[in-house]
């Protein structure tokens, strides 16, 4: 497995840019993840490959193209020093894992990787990251693989208060 | 979770949620009445499998008793505000990600994914992190030909891309108030392109004018508490505030006009969500005052961003000097800066937009360049083909 390094404020347009939006299916999508910002990256991503960014990973359009691409493509971790907030959401929802990582600077376009999700921690060309863990109620949905399956069984929920 | 109070959904994102809501086992959404549908982002469709999006819509609505506004009303966030269907205090989510636009209209707007919008079509609520917030006090009047998007560009560059991730963006100060709900609307728009979770201008009594004309509520008192903690106030005097271009390929990326003064350009888009609105055609009309036409080599496009500013600007005629001056009207919908449907750039390509994105690619081909601005700013350098300041016009 080998990492996919980007930098920072990788906009959702150049994970899936917006003429192919009318797909749905993830491997379909997958065809055309970085098309035109990066085109090897469609031919070569392997399954389990880890995708790294900098800042702000995934920002722009809402877009759940952008992670089902990328699940698509077989990526199921993204580790960033940060995400946009709707595509850490979508990333959660769907099923792909995005763990923020302060230490991603040292992290190079195709170094070695294995993640170790209960452990907390990344190993890159044998050197160990620690990563801070999903935060509070996403982890029942991380842990229920994505909201679909959370929201199966639910029948109603249960709401606060807002005024 | 907090209940919703209203959710908007489109061609492009739409579908999907309408997928995830039966995966999720939903059979009748939550409330008919709560969910607002249309078509905008490919229309009329561009291509079949987009139509066989709008017909997969259609039936959706159709069985769930849902109102749909198809693709004759315009482009979502300019329809959820002039139909009234956002209002002060309320929750609203969309499937897009400029759905925070109705904090113009002070509420609580923030844009999801589809599979969030799954559940929220099922059950009426969503799980959320209550932001924190940041409060912009905005002071000063604006100079000649300088407004709301300079102002939102400026900030944007300042801020920076992610400075207020997760954050709710506060607009207050004298020019909030003396902006009018168009400028309010472009400002709320871009909060997105800080990070923001929403962007909220307090209601006044433009807010409560403007919602009272399209739904019967009672104005009530709704502001910040004067003990509210906020993670950072920071000041802006727009007195002496330069026209502003966010250039290639990020919007944070931004500078004075002078800075790129000169900068040929091959297509000026003026419209979409964020400057489509009668009183941003108005903008680029008034910079267009009596000239002949455009500059050559120069494609101009016109999009109102609804059917209703598209007949404002229809009816005081400038509809009529645009296409004089040699623009293409569209009708409303996207445009270009969906980067499918059309007015896509080729390879090598520069474009000014008046739309909110600049990303590389999000027009068409990633070797071309998408610059940023006002449409006065956008006008003037319609009209010498190159990156103008609308002042020196």
């Amino acid at each position: 497995m080998r990492v996919w390094k980007f930098g920072n404020d990788i906009d959702t347009d150049a994970i899936i840019p917006g003429r192919f939006l009318t797909i749905y299916d993830p491997a379909e999508l997958a065809k055309h993840a970085f098309e035109g910002t990066r085109d090897e990256f469609a031919q070569e991503v392997r399954d389990g490959d880890v995708v790294v960014g900098g800042t702000n990973f995934g920002c722009g359009s809402s877009r759940e193209h952008a992670p089902l691409a990328l699940l698509g493509a077989g990526v199921k971790v993204v580790v960033a020093k940060s995400f946009a907030r709707i595509f850490y959401r979508n990333a959660v929802n769907t099923g792909l894992l995005p763990l923020i990582s302060a230490g991603t600077d040292s992290v190079r376009d195709g170094d070695a990787v294995t993640v170790n999700i209960a452990g907390g921690y990344i190993d890159v060309n044998g050197k160990r990251l620690p990563v801070e863990p999903v935060p509070g109620f996403m982890k029942e949905i991380v842990d229920a693989g994505g909201l679909v399956a959370y929201a199966k069984d639910l029948d109603e929920v249960k709401t606060c208060n807002t005024e | 979770m907090a209940p919703v109070d209203a959710a908007m959904i489109h061609d492009i994102t739409g579908p999907l949620a309408v997928r995830v809501f039966r995966e999720m086992g939903g059979e009748r959404v939550f409330d008919p009445e709560r969910i607002i549908m249309l078509f905008d982002h490919q229309i009329p469709a561009d291509s079949i499998p987009a139509a066989e999006n709008h017909v997969f819509m259609r039936e959706f609505a159709k069985e769930q008793g849902i109102h749909n506004y198809d693709l004759l009303e315009g482009v979502c966030h300019q329809v959820v505000m002039e139909k009234g269907r956002a209002a002060p205090g309320e929750i609203v989510v969309g499937t897009d990600s400029h759905t925070c636009t109705y904090g113009a209209a002070g509420a609580f707007a923030t844009g999801i994914g589809s599979t969030d919008m799954g559940f929220v079509l099922k059950f009426g609520a969503l799980y959320f992190r209550v932001p924190e917030s940041i409060r912009v006090e905005v002071e000063g009047a604006f100079g000649r030909r300088v407004g709301a998007k300079d102002l939102i560009l400026s900030l944007a560059g300042d801020i920076g891309a992610d400075g207020a991730t997760y954050m709710a963006l506060e607009f207050a100060g004298r020019a909030m108030r003396e902006m009018n709900m168009a400028g309010r609307m472009t400002c709320a728009n871009m909060a997105i392109e800080m990070g923001a979770k929403a962007g909220i201008v307090a209601p006044d009594a433009a807010t409560w004018d403007y919602v009272t004309a399209r739904r019967d509520i009672k104005p009530f008192d709704l502001e910040g508490d004067a003990d509210a903690s906020y993670r950072e106030r920071r000041h802006y005097d727009v007195t002496d505030l330069a026209p502003q271009v966010a250039v290639p390929h990020n919007v944070d990326n931004v500078v004075d006009v002078t800075d790129v003064a000169g900068t040929k350009v091959d297509q000026v888009f003026i419209g979409s969500c964020t400057n489509g609105r009668y009183e941003d055609l108005a903008e680029a009309a008034e910079v267009l005052g009596n000239a002949d036409r455009f500059a050559d080599g120069v494609r101009v496009i016109v999009i109102p961003a609804s059917r209703t500013e598209y007949l404002k600007a229809l009816r005081a005629g400038l509809i009529e000097r645009f296409v004089e001056a040699g623009a293409l009207v569209e009708a409303p919908c996207c445009g270009p800066c969906m980067g499918g449907a059309f007015g896509l750039l080729a390879p090598g390509e520069v474009s000014l937009s008046t739309s909110n994105r600049n990303f590389r690619g999000r027009q068409g081909s990633a070797q071309a360049s998408v610059y940023l601005s006002s449409p006065a700013t956008a006008a003037a350098s319609a009209l010498y083909g190159e990156i103008t300041d609308p002042r020196e016009v």
